[in-house]
């Protein structure tokens, strides 16, 4: 197989293999939780549940005082690596090419430079928080052996690109292939994982809200 | 408890399994936020106490029976099954180093009402038979006798008496179509009876229409704490028959935390129907007779104060602003706690903490949290409305040795009443 052969695998089937995975399985997990629904509760509400639960939504993206204060390793290093990813992720000029090539829609970009700093930003957070996890002893502790391999994980879709975008790996294709492999590996692991939570925050944080807002405390 | 086994213990976690529980568990990232947010872990550094590790044996079942991915896994066998042996092992975490209290709910990043899951997680634990014999004591008591601490109406009655002998004041008992029905805690009917004279000094002078009643006169939900929901239903239901025969238009919950709780928000559910009466913490009541000018008021308290927000009444009741508007009313010179509010430390005997002799020991060893947090205010008086709080504020405060007067709110407003009735009262406060 050439270089080119394993490009066009991994950029063909594999990758259509790997987003059907990642979009039934998400939608699936998704609809495992909410058919459970909750029951109507009777007790005489105090304030709603609507505008409370939307809320914890948001004011748990914020920073607080007790995180920052009780736990600021895994809180820093947690924004950065979060916002980083994301950055990487949708400000990428390339990848907003291709995503424009696939669905249509496109925003602007930022130079690649800056990407090029985030990027490298975003895998020291990764690193530190590896580390963190397996040097704190309350992290090590809960820590199962998924929580390192998704940091890995997370990590290789970084530095593949990394590697690829500087051509450290020749040849290109090859190098380019790697990295959609590594972002395959994620998109399958991802329904059955804790990244989950990408999408189930959401949700648990509006139960947690409107819970509390029921009873006229702002969570 | 005889009918217990692990097989109604799961069976009970699969009645109890709904959608937030589902997305909590998909949540979780393993951040150890929560531990942070737990007095239990703070105070003894044990990562066991992180509050999330408390439901392992809850998220394995969930995953196992509610995820397509989970039930796969059990059916090639690479998934460990839950143990009669393993509910047993978890027991302590689950009850002796939990007070329900909603401290890591309010601090998980993701959102997660760790004590919402943990309320659930108990219904499988006393359905199978894994609850500490303490706790198990207080239900039967509750169950058998109307009180957890084994409280009878002729106790009452008596209490009832040297109040009504003493202050001249005339207790209602079982009048008919009065307003409000007045609920006590057995710790108040023993410990704290001062509370029940506060309440009708206040009545009298706001011109309250009230009574106790004979049959139902225990709010304290010993099943909501351990985790059965037929013995908090059945004790629950005793009230609400109460009430309902006195034709009442509200009920008042006294100065506990878990009664509140269990009346307020779990009452319904319970019962599987809406109240014909009105439920209201006695310091909502309070501040409602403030806001209409009947609680009238003289002096002010020169000391120092500070308030501990009972969690089950402020973080988890919603009754956080009615505190400070009293305390206002009888005091200028107050000062809040670091970490007040939502934000509070427990006294670390709530969730039936308090009745599990077997934590006593843990209890007191993290009320070094508390310790600190009173430290910081130099508040000369404590001030709190939750009879069970004050006790354990009491028992930590000498073990640490400290020196701090511990009071409830409602007392201190009947202290201060602008009534015509002053004389006599100045001598019982030298008293205290």
């Amino acid at each position: 197989m050439t270089p080119m052969d394993f490009l066009q695998l991994v950029r063909g089937p594999l990758f259509d293999i790997a987003l059907t995975i990642f979009i039934f399985g998400v939608l699936l997990r998704l609809f495992e939780i909410i058919i459970l629904d909750r029951k109507r509760d009777l007790s005489e509400a105090r304030g709603g549940e609507f505008i409370a639960g939307s809320k914890t939504i948001f004011r748990r993206f914020k920073p607080d005082r007790e995180k920052l204060q009780h736990s600021p390793v895994p809180t820093i290093l947690g924004y950065i690596f979060h916002l980083g990813f994301f950055i990487c992720l949708l400000f990428f000029i390339p990848h907003i090419e291709l995503i424009h090539s696939a669905l249509g829609v496109s925003w602007p970009g930022l130079p690649n430079f800056l990407v090029d700093v985030v990027a490298l930003i975003t895998m020291g957070a990764l690193v530190g928080l590896f580390l963190y996890r397996l040097t704190n002893p309350l992290l090590r502790f809960l820590s199962s052996f998924q929580d390192y391999f998704l940091l890995v994980v997370v990590f290789l879709t970084l530095a593949t690109g990394y590697i690829a975008f500087h051509h450290i790996i020749e040849p290109y294709p090859l190098a380019l292939g790697l990295h959609l492999l590594s972002v395959e590996l994620l998109l399958v692991i991802f329904p059955f994982t804790k990244l989950m939570h990408t999408f189930t925050v959401f949700l648990g944080r509006y139960y947690n809200g409107a819970m509390a807002g029921r009873r006229g405390v702002q969570s | 408890m005889s009918t217990t086994s692990l097989q109604r213990g799961l069976e009970a976690w699969k009645e109890e399994m709904d959608a937030p529980l589902a997305a909590f568990f998909s949540s979780c990232v393993h951040c150890g936020i929560c531990a942070e947010a737990c007095l239990f872990y703070t105070e003894t550094g044990d990562p066991k106490y992180t509050p999330i590790h408390k439901l392992e044996p809850l998220r394995r079942f969930w995953h196992q029976e509610f995820t397509l991915f989970g039930r796969l896994l059990k059916m090639v066998g690479l998934s460990k099954e839950i143990t009669d042996a393993e509910l047993a092992a978890w027991e302590p975490l689950v009850y002796d180093s939990c007070t329900l209290c909603g401290r890591c709910s309010q601090a998980c990043p993701m959102g997660n009402d760790i004590t919402y899951m943990i309320r659930k997680m108990r219904e499988g634990f006393a359905a199978s038979g894994h609850v500490p014999p303490g706790m198990v004591g207080a239900a039967g008591r509750a169950v058998r006798i109307g009180s957890p601490m084994g409280v009878k109406l002729s106790a009452l009655q008596a209490q009832i008496g040297h109040i009504e002998q003493e202050s001249g004041l005339k207790i209602p008992v079982d009048v008919q179509g009065a307003d409000y029905m007045a609920l006590l805690s057995s710790m108040e009917i023993m410990n704290f009876p001062e509370y029940l004279e506060a309440l009708a000094r206040i009545f009298e002078q706001a011109g309250v229409s009230w009574t106790l009643c004979s049959e139902a006169f225990e709010a304290t939900n010993s099943g909501v704490q351990v985790g059965s929901k037929d013995i908090a239903r059945e004790l629950l239901q005793r009230v609400v028959d109460g009430a309902e025969k006195l034709g009442v238009k509200c009920v008042i919950s006294p100065e506990c935390g878990h009664a509140y709780y269990a009346l307020r928000w779990e009452g319904p559910n319970l019962i599987g129907r809406t109240y014909t009466f009105q439920v209201l913490h006695i310091l909502e009541l309070l501040d409602q007779l403030r806001g209409e000018g009947r609680l009238k008021v003289e002096g002010q308290f020169e000391e120092l104060l500070t308030f501990h927000d009972p969690c089950q009444i402020v973080r988890k009741g919603g009754v956080l602003a009615e505190p400070r508007n009293l305390l206002a009313l009888i005091s200028d010179n107050y000062v809040e706690m670091p970490d007040s509010r939502e934000f509070n430390w427990c006294c670390g005997g709530g969730g039936g903490v308090s009745s599990n002799e077997r934590a006593e020991a843990l209890r007191l060893k993290v009320f070094a949290r508390k310790k600190r947090q009173l430290d910081a205010t130099q508040a000369e008086t404590l001030v709190t409305a939750c009879a069970n709080c004050r006790l354990m504020l009491e028992e930590g405060l000498e073990e640490y040795g400290m020196e701090l007067p511990v009071t409830g709110l409602t007392e201190m407003i009947a202290e201060k009443l602008a009534s015509s009735s002053a004389e006599g009262r100045g001598e019982r406060t030298e008293e205290r």
